[in-house]
């Protein structure tokens, strides 16, 4: 960027980093929370206790702000691609455009129009039809992580596809398109990510409930369920997340050598957990180290050969601090998550769960953790493919629309602004619910009953939006 | 691997059947919906106002995907038309992104608010939905006229789109909107808020009279093969059949919106859109780039097109089918009960 000029390229991914940044916020919530209600909802049926019916209806308020938000923020995402990456649109659309459209045909139809039953169905259809309701929209949301994810691990390891004679890609093999090499561990590494995002949102939310001793009786069925989450799943993403490490080193070394912050290929190489990396001397300079720590992460033992940023020139080399740091963040959240199922195992066989209130402002101030993670983890993932879009294949400079920068950046100051009114208004929303609690903010609000009672079909028996 | 182009088997024909369908279908659905929210702040009351949200609120969401699948559709089947319609039309289309986030989350805000908050919402609401509605028509303004294509990308400027022809559509299809709104309105409601959808409909009907005139006058005029195509004969002759329809079912309105006749005001206000849609599409056929791109210049190879049409093929009937059950679930009046 020389002077004040502005560069349009620059410009295009600053927008499509900020929306798409603010639209994951949301599905990382509302993926966890749509498959939480399910069980929420299927023990309420099961059992028939009144605790269960109230944590879902408090609940499911919060559920429909926030999807709401992922709906409108994820249908600019959609148009982004055309509107900024008109020519990445052109030459991979054959590729990944069928993708897209899978995940419209098979997952957001489902979700829109279940939710809407979810949402204003209660007293209207049966008690069963609307447990499935919410079972309907949580599969719904795993299959739309499912396109997604495949589509973007398809730019990441891009395989099954040959370029034309045009310069445009042309796929050869769907299985190959569909199932490339990082898209399981990428899926299950996110959807991991998303429940553990969900859990720490209830363990915040029901463990400040415990703290003021509100609601009690309802805070530790919540902070119960999720600590049965944190103590299983945030080891679980652990190893997850250290293949999808190892899968990585494979398929994008110059990616997993940033993370690491390693200039020379070779062996015996450090774990940093503390350093500034610096793209002018090439070295990584004032590191707190594990002695042959990143080899024996990698690769299992302490001489093994790890890749380095030399192996390929700097112009080929992704923004190193950006990667490396947020790596760290991401994996010492995923370091503190497994602490906090830690303590509260160890509280729980001393019978003292929900008696700790130092633990409990511990899991207070766990809340965001989940999603500074993601989006940590979302940096290492996109910053590290550059000079990319397809790696290997497709440059990002080589992708962008032929708009003019001026307009990039008004639309990119609209959407700031507004952004930021929303999730303040969205968070403030949310926060009163929290506020008034499981029994309160049912009665506050009565909107699930839609139409008169009257017309209301009564199925069999099953009314129950009178209570 | 999938390939199904042959000889009888028109892949790309089909693909722009089928988006200019997912297109019509979110025109008629978020078409009511946008006009409840066009029409929002002239309700009589905050009563009606309460009745209108909760009478489209299970429906938005579903609605709003046929566009995501309009676009979506657009990118796979077409990308070079994605990529060259989307910088072209750049601003109109974030402004209406804008308008639909705005309209989208006002469904969930207002309903926790109450006093100037929820003025606040509701005033969102009403601007998202003619926001977004006036882009829409800006969008078919400019897609009937054309757009400037050196190679395989747009060359044009920037505020290309802002002339004199697509404000007037864009007008229109405000007008439009409020029309299928408020029949929509006369079929959900009763009482108070029927009675002023009723009279709400019929001077919008006449602005949608005066809207649809300009635009047939205009087509012709500015472009010499539309105005080929509908006066010469022998097509001349066929294609009455849709003006003549429309005039029809114009009438038809008129007198519903003067009995008590709860359904068929809306039905009408559909078949003056599918009318009104069928004109333009015949106009534009076969460009999905007017006029640089036909749909088979801009097609996705085979393959592509092939893999999502079985996806669409399958799940198309499977989607039909339970948006009808969930507006089944919802059938009947609203209410405009918001327990406080
Ligand atoms: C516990 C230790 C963890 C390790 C070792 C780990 C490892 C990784 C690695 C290596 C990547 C980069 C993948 C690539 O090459 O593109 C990644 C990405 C990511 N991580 Fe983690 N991770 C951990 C914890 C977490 C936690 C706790 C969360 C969120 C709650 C999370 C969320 C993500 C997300 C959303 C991505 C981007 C999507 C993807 O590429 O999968 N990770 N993780
Ligand atoms: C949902 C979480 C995601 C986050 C937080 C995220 C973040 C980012 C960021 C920060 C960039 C800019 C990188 C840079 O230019 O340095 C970027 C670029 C991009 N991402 Fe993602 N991304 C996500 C998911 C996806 C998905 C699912 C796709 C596609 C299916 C995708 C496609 C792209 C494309 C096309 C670009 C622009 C080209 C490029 O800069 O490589 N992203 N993303």
């Amino acid at each position: 960027m020389a002077g004040l000029e502005l560069d349009p390229v620059l410009l295009a991914r600053l927008q499509f980093a900020f929306t798409i940044s603010f639209h994951i916020i949301f599905p990382a919530f509302t993926i966890g929370l749509a498959s939480w209600l399910a069980v929420v909802e299927g023990l309420y049926l099961k059992t028939g206790r009144q605790v269960y019916e109230d944590i879902y209806r408090m609940w499911i308020k919060i559920f429909a702000v926030c999807f709401g938000m992922g709906v409108v923020s994820g249908v600019v995402m959609s148009y982004q691609f055309g509107t900024n990456w008109s020519v990445f649109s052109d030459k991979v659309g054959n590729v990944i455009g069928p993708l897209l459209g899978y995940e419209v045909l098979t997952a957001f139809f489902l979700e829109a129009s279940f939710l809407g039953i979810m949402l204003f169905g209660w007293g209207r259809v049966s008690k069963k039809m609307h447990f499935a309701s919410t079972v309907i929209v949580a599969v719904g949301t795993v299959i739309s992580a499912f396109w997604i994810l495949s589509a973007n691990s398809w730019m990441q390891t891009p395989q099954g596809f040959e370029i034309g004679a045009d310069g445009l890609l042309y796929p050869t093999n769907w299985l190959e398109v569909i199932f490339n090499p990082s898209f399981p561990v990428r899926f299950f590494h996110m959807l991991t990510a998303a429940y553990l995002t969900t859990a720490f949102v209830i363990a915040g939310v029901s463990a400040y409930y415990l703290w003021r001793k509100l609601h009690v009786e309802h805070a530790k069925v919540m902070f119960s369920m999720a600590m049965l989450i944190a103590v299983f799943v945030s080891p679980l993403q652990l190893f997850i997340g250290h293949m999808h490490g190892e899968n990585t080193m494979h398929h994008q070394p110059v990616k997993v050598a940033a993370m690491e912050g390693n200039w020379e290929q070779g062996g015996n190489k450090p774990l940093y957990l503390f350093g500034l990396p610096n793209e002018d001397t090439e070295t990584t300079d004032y590191g707190i180290t594990i002695p042959n720590g990143a080899s024996w992460v990698l690769t299992g033992s302490g001489d093994g050969v790890i890749p380095g940023l030399k192996d390929v020139p700097k112009e080929e080399r992704p923004p190193v601090a950006t990667v490396f740091w947020s790596f760290r963040i991401m994996v010492g959240i995923g370091m503190a998550m497994i602490f906090t199922g830690v303590i509260a195992s160890v509280l729980y066989f001393r019978k003292r769960l929900f008696d700790s209130p130092k633990f409990q402002l511990w899991c207070m101030a766990m809340t965001p953790t989940g999603f500074i993670a993601v989006l940590a983890g979302w940096f290492v993932t996109e910053v590290g493919r550059q000079p990319y879009s397809v790696y290997g294949v497709v440059k990002t400079s080589e992708s962008i629309s032929p708009v003019i920068a001026e307009q990039v950046l008004l639309s990119l100051v609209i959407f700031i602004v507004f952004y930021t009114l929303i999730f303040g208004a969205g968070s403030y929303y949310i926060l009163k619910l929290i506020g008034k609690g499981p029994i309160e903010s049912q009665q506050a609000e009565g909107y699930y009953e839609h139409g008169h009672e009257t017309a209301a079909p009564l199925i069999a028996g099953d009314h129950q939006g009178a209570r | 691997m999938f390939d199904f182009s042959s000889s009888w088997l028109d892949l790309p024909l089909i693909w722009g059947g089928l988006i200019a369908v997912a297109v019509l279908i979110y025109v008629l659905l978020d078409g009511f919906d946008l006009g409840c929210g066009i029409l929002f702040p002239f309700a009589p009351s905050d009563q009606s106002r309460n009745t209108i949200m909760n009478s489209i609120a299970p429906f938005w969401d579903g609605n709003e995907t046929w566009l995501v699948l309009g676009g979506g559709g657009l990118f796979a089947a077409f990308p070079v038309a994605y990529a060259i319609l989307m910088p072209a039309l750049y601003l109109p289309v974030i402004l209406m992104l804008l308008g639909l986030i705005f309209r989208g989350v006002a469904f969930e805000f207002r309903f926790k608010t109450q006093g100037r908050d929820r003025k606040l919402w509701d005033a969102s609401f009403h601007i998202g939905s003619v926001l977004a509605a006036f882009m829409q028509g800006i969008i078919l303004g400019n897609l009937v006229q054309g757009v400037a294509v050196t190679q395989r990308s747009f060359s044009g400027g920037p505020l290309d789109w802002a002339n004199g022809f697509a404000i007037v559509t864009g007008l229109a299809l405000i007008f439009g909107y409020a029309l299928i709104g408020a029949t929509w309105l006369i079929w959900k409601s009763e009482g108070n808020t029927q009675d002023w959808a009723r009279r709400v409909a019929r001077y919008v009907s006449a602005y949608v009279v005066l809207g649809m005139l300009i635009v047939s006058v205009f087509m012709p005029l500015n472009d010499i093969r539309i105005q080929n195509l509908w006066f010469s004969l022998p097509n001349m002759l066929y294609l009455s059949v849709i003006p003549l329809m429309t005039m029809a079912a114009f009438l038809l309105l008129w007198r519903d919106l003067h009995s008590n006749r709860e359904l068929r005001p809306f039905l009408m206000a559909v078949l003056i859109f599918l009318l009104g849609y069928l004109g333009v599409l015949i106009s534009i056929y076969p460009w999905i780039v007017p006029y640089s791109f036909t749909v088979w210049d801009a097609a996705a190879v085979s393959t592509s097109q092939s893999l999502l049409l079985i996806g669409t093929v399958v799940f198309l009937p499977i989607i039909l089918a339970y948006t009808a059950y969930s507006y089944y679930v919802f059938r009947g009046k609203t209410s405009d009960e918001i327990h406080y």
